[in-house]
């Protein structure tokens, strides 16, 4: 009976071809039918140091990376080092023999793989190392190599027959080598490794969370990006600069992130949607920009892929850490709107919605993505670019009339109205003149500092962001609605969250899941509801201080039992479910 | 009034209500005035120009002239300016501010204006301090400058305006004088017409804080470029740039060529028709 879900994961020295394993062994997939979940743990340096590749694969959907690994492949003894106490017990290591010499143990079976050799001697195509190992790992999971193989005529058929040739030959190796050499090994259990394909379930694509929300932007209609490159952003940057100007839009590396967000803002007062894409370090030097997007009233949206802070952190590794700062970030009193997709393909989705909300709300909606979502890879159902309409800003509408004398009186650009929306004008249109600033001013936009101008357009500012909550976008739900013990969580915890919900409910715990994607301001209509019948109320988040719990509790004014992991990693499923057995416990206890 | 037969500007179309906050005789008012006749010249229609502008005394400019404008934080004017012009190349845009503006919190912003070459025109109302704080030095102020933050005077050189904007590949490179503003007017517009950044430094004393560059001594300083001056020589330009003492006035440098967003266009290989096309090939990239 094959399995349904399956971790792999492919360990080595950064360089040595980890990641293209692991990315073609992922797309055949893919195209063979399997579900797919990847994660990517990259060196600390350009050049060498430790770096894994763990693919979940199978029939089912998976929503984390999962706990422990079932099939190791240590491509050296650094990585056998650090990877081998993640192999679950029962597990399947493949080694090179030439690298490392691991003890015999029994919680694992293990076999060595002579992966260098049979590249060098054998095929004298040292390069093809990874494809032999993508060979050898087919092999083991079961998959039909006629994907592999036309994966490998799509990618190398333009080379030339010679390097076409190679690296089937290199394929059909390590396909052959598990075949006479580990698959018919008395004692190998083939049931534990074969993996199970999901039947046809419509057209799939594998995209990291990067790419669906740069595809999510150029559906959004974005026509101007500028960014600076910062890990795990920079990817974002890359692709719009390929894309976009096949829709005659514009991308500009700029020469920090603080011109970054000042060109955005100057694309948006001009007419356009713009946007940048960065991280926690590079937000904290646009938070200015973002104080004068407030002020001045001027939609834009910002990506932030948080990554572990504070200051330059840990640039590879994960954490849900600037939700403060995106939300508060700034001196004096701003409006800005948080958004969080919660799996790779809501990251399509959502960065329209905030495209969305920056345009209706005249002010900066900030997309926050981490380090798992940004780099993780997934199948996910090919995107509908219809699905979400696009909205657009309440504009200044022109006079009729030619040969009509410029000065027509004074445009309201920020008229008092009951929504605290006012129409604006875009350069170009007769009679909309107007200066924008960062300086308070009145209905004209002239700058004035008597107290009634202050308190009137403070309310009409906040007024906005008050009414953003019944725009939020629909919330994940897991689990039990009707479930004592509740968790609230965002981003891509999520994912965790819900495994953990599942498996609880394996064991006869009901717990019932919510995570938003608006998070600031709070969708108390889309919240409040979920702590009715609750007698337990977690948050769980990958931060130290319970950032988004801290906002609840504060709106609130209830306390609420933070659950949190600070190691630089994603929560482990296993953690979330003995934190879900506590809280099971303790209600029995009080009972 | 415009004649609405022909719609010719005049120099009252783009007033205003908003009346200069300068104090009584700053040199801005002898900038914004060139402004405004090198508007009505090129006959701009106030609602396609966006002026651009940091913070300082100068960079309250957009305020009092009729077009579109962007007052935005300190330093950050060029890179604003930068994402209007490359979104909308079709509007005419220039920015203003002061010395501190672009050379203090926005030295690296001008660095990087110069090498994109922008087609935008940018006048440094340079009065060689900060007036809108009170007169603190500004990068500008001479060696010595004494003021409240420095007693007993600064201790750094002023930069050269002219210089750096040359070192970092600026192609049209020139200073001005408030105080002669008809050649000013005449400036701002071979400014407009270069294709690219058209840097002009503008001297504009501030009769309140700086004591010692007065519209007096700029009017001692300043002198014409040698009639033999070629602009488009950077050896000679270099030289001239180079001279603190006479302050010449001009056209110091320029160079043709396209300008950043005339080359991003030529890049662009379809319009936002072109979209759903290329989310299907992108999807199909990715299957």
């Amino acid at each position: 009976m094959p399995k349904n879900d399956l971790v792999i994961r492919v360990a080595g020295e950064a360089g040595e071809g980890v990641l293209s394993t692991g990315q073609l062994l992922v797309q055949g997939a893919a195209r063979a039918g399997y579900r797919v979940l990847t994660d990517f743990s990259p060196p600390a340096e350009i050049k060498g140091g430790y770096s894994f590749f763990q693919i979940r694969i199978g029939s089912r959907l998976f929503y984390s990376r999962g706990d422990s690994v079932d099939l190791l492949l240590a491509f050296n003894r650094e990585a056998y080092d650090l990877s081998s106490g993640d192999l679950t017990e029962g597990g399947l290591l493949i080694y090179d023999p030439a690298e490392v010499s691991p003890p015999a143990s029994p919680t694992r079976t293990q076999y060595p793989v002579p992966l260098s050799e049979i590249a060098r001697t054998q095929l004298k195509f040292e390069l093809g190392k990874n494809v032999v190992a993508v060979g050898v790992l087919a092999a083991l999971f079961g998959m039909p190599e006629e994907y592999l193989r036309k994966l490998l005529e799509q990618r190398f058929g333009g080379r030339g027959p010679d390097i076409l040739n190679k690296n089937l030959g290199a394929l059909e190796a390590g396909l052959r080598y598990v075949r006479e050499h580990i698959i018919n090994q008395p004692g190998f259990r083939r049931e534990l490794f074969e993996v199970e394909r999901s039947p046809a379930d419509g057209r799939r694509i594998v995209v990291s969370g990067n790419q669906a929300a740069s595809l999510g932007a150029l559906t959004a209609g974005v026509q101007f990006f500028a960014g600076y490159p910062i890990t795990p952003a920079s990817d974002i940057m890359e692709f719009l600069a390929a894309e976009l100007p096949k829709v005659g839009g514009a991308v500009i590396q700029a020469e920090d992130e603080i011109a970054s967000m000042n060109m955005v803002l100057g694309a948006s007062f001009a007419g356009k949607r713009a946007m940048t894409s960065t991280s926690g370090p590079g937000v904290s030097l646009m938070v200015e920009a973002l104080g004068l997007a407030s002020m001045a009233e001027l939609p834009c949206v910002l990506v932030d892929c948080q990554r572990a802070g504070p200051s330059t952190g840990m640039p590879t590794r994960h954490e849900q850490g600037d939700l403060w700062l995106a939300a508060f970030g700034g001196h004096g009193e701003i409006q800005r709107i948080v958004l969080a997709p919660t799996s790779v393909e809501d990251c399509y989705y959502q960065i329209q919605h905030a495209f969305n909300l920056a345009d209706k709300y005249q002010l900066p909606v900030i997309l926050l993505l981490d380090t798992v979502l940004s780099v993780r890879t997934e199948s996910i159902p090919r995107p509908d670019p219809q699905r979400i309409p696009r909205w657009s800003r309440l504009l200044y509408q022109e006079p009729n009339g030619q040969g009509v004398p410029p000065h027509e009186g004074i445009f309201l650009r920020y008229q008092l109205t009951d929504s605290g929306i006012s129409p604006m004008s875009i350069p170009g249109q007769r009679g909309g003149q107007y200066v924008a600033t960062g300086l308070e001013h009145n209905e004209e936009g002239r700058p004035r500092y008597d107290a009634e101008t202050k308190t009137r357009f403070t309310e009409k500012r906040f007024k906005k962001l008050a009414a953003a909550p019944q725009d939020a976008p629909e919330p994940d739900f897991y689990g039990d609605a009707s479930a004592e013990i509740g968790i609230i969580t965002w981003g891509s915890t999520a994912g965790a969250v819900r495994e953990a919900i599942e498996r609880a409910a394996e064991e006869g715990i009901r717990v019932a899941g919510i995570a938003p994607k608006m998070l600031w301001p709070v969708p108390d209509a889309q919240l409040r509801p979920f702590l009715e019948g609750k007698r337990e109320v977690m948050v769980a988040e990958v931060n130290y201080n319970g950032q988004f719990a801290r906002i609840l509790e504060a709106h609130w004014g209830r306390p609420l039992r933070h659950v949190n992991a600070y190691a630089g990693e994603p929560f482990k499923v296993r953690d979330l479910l003995a934190a879900i057995r506590t809280a099971a416990r303790a209600g029995a206890v009080a009972r | 009034m415009a004649d609405t037969a022909t719609l010719q500007y005049t120099v009252d179309d783009y007033k205003s209500s908003e009346k200069p906050t300068w104090c009584p005789g700053c040199g801005d008012f002898g900038v914004l005035n060139a402004l405004y006749h090198a508007m009505r010249e090129k006959n701009y229609n106030p609602k396609d120009v966006v002026l651009v502008s940091g913070i300082g005394c100068s960079s309250r400019l957009p305020f009092f002239v009729a077009t579109y404008g962007f007052h935005g934080v300190h330093g950050r004017a060029m890179p604003i300016a930068t994402g209007v012009k490359v979104a909308r190349p079709d509007l005419h845009v220039l920015v203003l501010g002061g010395d501190g503006d672009a050379f203090a919190i926005g030295g690296g912003h001008f660095m990087h204006a110069a090498r994109r070459n922008l087609n935008v025109t940018y006048v440094i109302m340079d009065n060689q301090t900060y007036g809108l704080t009170k007169g603190q030095a500004s990068p500008t102020a001479q060696r010595g400058y004494v003021h409240k933050a420095a007693p007993q005077g600064t201790l750094e050189e002023p930069v050269n305006p002219l210089l750096l904007a040359m070192a970092c590949g600026a192609s049209f490179v020139a200073r001005g004088f408030s105080g002669q503003p008809k050649d000013l007017a005449q400036l701002i517009l071979a400014g407009i017409e270069h294709q690219g950044l058209a840097i002009i430094d503008t001297y504009s004393p501030c009769p309140t804080f700086n004591k010692v560059n007065t519209f007096k001594t700029y009017r001692e300083e300043v002198a014409p470029l040698p009639a033999d001056h070629d602009p488009t020589n950077f050896e000679a330009a270099l030289k001239i740039a180079a001279s603190s003492m006479p302050r010449y006035l001009g056209v110091i440098y320029r160079r043709e060529g396209p300008s950043y967003e005339q080359l991003l266009e030529q890049r662009k290989t379809g319009t936002e028709a072109d979209l759903p096309r290329l989310l299907d090939s992108l999807f199909d990239r990715f299957s």
